[in-house]
């Protein structure tokens, strides 16, 4: 039996989240999906917050939660929390607010203020501990109620989309010292986000959600390499294509043949990367097996390149050099090519 | 400024209905000014009735906010916080003494405490305790009208903090006590100090309930309001004197509060 043990059944009108989640202390869990998918109720069910219509919630060998039976309010959990609004205490300190989870367990003032300094310390705002939230940057604000929420020592940390409402640059100084404060975090963390960064350089696990559902359960790695659902190979930024595969051609939806070097047989996913895909005026002639004739939808800076969206079956993504993209004369609306290697293309069956 | 300087000049359809509502408003107070007999004035403060009176205003009034906070305060983070079957008609009970004439509100007082009184009966009879016509019974009188006006301002005050820090206090391990008075309420305090001055005003007004329920004597339940009311049957001059009396320290304590909390009640 695993520490965390979760089935989380809620229901709302016209739409049921049926989620299944064990975690060991140690796991960052990433929760991953388009908007709308669950992940927020996840937590809020997982904090006692959202009540369950059905499943059951077990720490270890204490039951949270039992759908209608057993329901151990949120105080008694010891879930500490992080919002993407931060929600510090406006009319408290820094320093009391990071002090409040301590003081309500009933630690002495004295002691309860130390282990509060103690964290802001570790987060890096320690000198900053007599300031109201108002007086604090958005980061800094996030800091500190990160530091409230370990200070409590919460044994399942849960944080919503912590770093969405800071500047990029501040996201990705922090980003990288929150991977650092989960990894060394003894109880288990739970991270929604929708940002793929998050997931894969916080996360030792992600979870897939769509439609109220886990559609995939794996290490970053395997996710980000064999996305089961479009909203995932998006957010890794992979083309994924579905079809049915037969050795290594694979029988798109539309009609057409996708030819790979990997054999696999049943529905599958074919994925493979923006810049595998090349983009000419003309219909290319090469030994590229693999060709769609496409009209550009939009095109950003991507990095160093430019990424080419496309109306190519349910939309496909290409990097190419800003040098080309001037020779093409890419722009929305123009007409192009687009070729992939078979060599290029990852195929594995759907689960 | 400007951005009204851009949509065009002000209507006069809009400007001149507003400006007789200042006239009206202004007029019986300038009048009032004119009218007053600035020499009897000071001499109508040395009376013992009127410092009697000034004192027992201050004083109930100042009890009667007492009563409100400790006891409207739960009331109102009940209507704001908890859901329960009824709510809906507790509030609706809640609002009646705001619309209910203070006269009927004195009436109904004295059928529930006066000696014959569904309580006050019982407590005459068991322990000899005689709430009418007494000091306790302005207080109470001034509480019965005073505190819809503080619940629902609180009320107001507590729906606006988003519930949301009651979730995070939640997280960190407080109770629902520890949440309400460390988060809850200090969220809420400018609506809870807009609440005491709003049914402190309205306490130190008081006329109708307080001369039926608690009857007018002076030094127990004579308030200024009361004392204007038996002066101008005899002495209208003595009346006015009184009347800016009671309109200086109303204003008075108001301009005070106002410069610490009421600007930041309003302005949430």
């Amino acid at each position: 039996m695993s520490s965390l043990d979760a089935h989380v059944v809620v229901r709302r009108p016209g739409h049921t989240l049926d989620v299944q989640l064990q975690a060991e202390p140690g796991d960052v869990v990433a929760v991953i999906g388009p908007n709308g998918a669950g992940k927020t109720t996840v937590l809020r069910a997982l904090a006692g917050i959202v009540p369950l219509d059905e499943g059951a919630v077990r720490w270890q060998d204490e039951v949270w939660e039992r759908a209608g039976r057993v329901r151990v309010p949120t105080q008694e959990r010891r879930v500490g929390a992080v919002f993407q609004d931060m929600l510090l205490f406006p009319h408290l300190s820094a320093l009391a607010n990071a002090a409040f989870g301590p003081r309500s367990r009933g630690i002495r003032r004295a002691e309860a203020s130390r282990t509060a300094q103690e964290w802001l310390d570790r987060l890096g705002v320690g000198d900053l501990a007599q300031r109201r939230p108002g007086a604090l940057s958005g980061g800094q604000q996030q800091r500190v109620a990160i530091a409230r929420a370990l200070a409590a020592e919460p044994r399942l940390l849960l944080l919503d989309e912590p770093l969405s409402a800071l500047d990029v640059g501040v996201a990705m100084a922090l980003r990288v010292e929150l991977a650092g404060h989960l990894a060394a975090f003894d109880g288990i963390s739970v991270l929604v986000t929708h940002d793929a960064l998050d997931a894969m350089t916080i996360a030792n696990r992600v979870l897939v959600l769509d439609e109220g559902r886990v559609v995939q359960d794996g290490t970053p790695v395997e996710v980000a390499r064999r996305p089961h659902t479009e909203h995932v190979a998006r957010l890794v930024g992979l083309n994924v294509l579905r079809g049915t595969s037969s050795g290594t051609d694979v029988r798109m939806r539309d009609g057409t043949t996708l030819v790979s070097t990997t054999p696999a047989r049943g529905d599958v996913n074919a994925c493979f990367p923006p810049a595998a895909v090349t983009l000419t005026v003309t219909e290319p002639t090469g030994s590229a097996r693999n060709r769609w004739p496409g009209t550009v939808t939009s095109l950003a800076p991507h990095g160093s390149a430019v990424r080419v969206h496309l109306d190519v079956a349910s939309g496909l993504i290409a990097d190419v050099t800003p040098a080309s993209a001037a020779q093409l004369g890419l722009a929305p609306g123009r007409t192009v090519w687009a070729t992939v290697k078979a060599t290029e293309i990852r195929v594995y069956n759907r689960s | 400024m400007s951005r009204s300087a851009a949509l065009g000049r002000v209507p006069v359809r809009l400007i001149a209905p507003a400006a007789l509502a200042v006239a009206f408003l202004l007029l019986p107070l300038v009048s009032l000014l004119v009218h007053t007999p600035w020499t009897r004035l000071v001499s109508e403060l040395g009376t013992g009735a009127v410092r009697d009176a000034l004192l027992l205003s201050l004083e109930t009034s100042a009890l009667a906010m007492v009563v409100a906070a400790v006891l409207g305060t739960p009331l109102a983070w009940l209507l704001a916080r908890v859901s329960f079957p009824g709510h809906s008609l507790l509030r609706l009970l809640v609002t009646v003494p705001l619309v209910l004439p203070p006269v009927v509100a004195g009436v109904a007082l004295l059928t529930a405490l006066g000696r014959q009184g569904l309580l006050g009966q019982p407590l005459f009879n068991g322990f000899g305790i005689t709430v009418g016509f007494t000091t306790v019974a302005v207080v109470i009188a001034h509480a019965f009208v005073a505190l819809p006006f503080y619940v629902i301002s609180v009320e107001g005050a507590l729906r606006a903090a988003d519930p949301e820090y009651d979730v995070v206090a939640a997280t960190l391990g407080a109770d629902r006590w520890t949440v309400f008075h460390r988060v809850t309420l200090p969220l809420a305090l400018p609506g809870v100090f807009a609440g005491l001055v709003l049914g402190w005003a309205r306490s130190l007004g008081e006329f109708g309930a307080t001369i039926t329920f608690a009857g007018n004597f002076r030094g127990t339940t004579q308030t200024l309001p009361l004392l204007v009311y038996q002066r101008l049957q005899a002495d209208q001059d003595a009346a006015i004197a009184v009347s800016v009396i009671l309109l200086a320290t109303s204003l008075l304590v108001l301009a005070l509060l106002r410069e610490r909390w009421f600007t930041t009640a309003v302005q949430q």
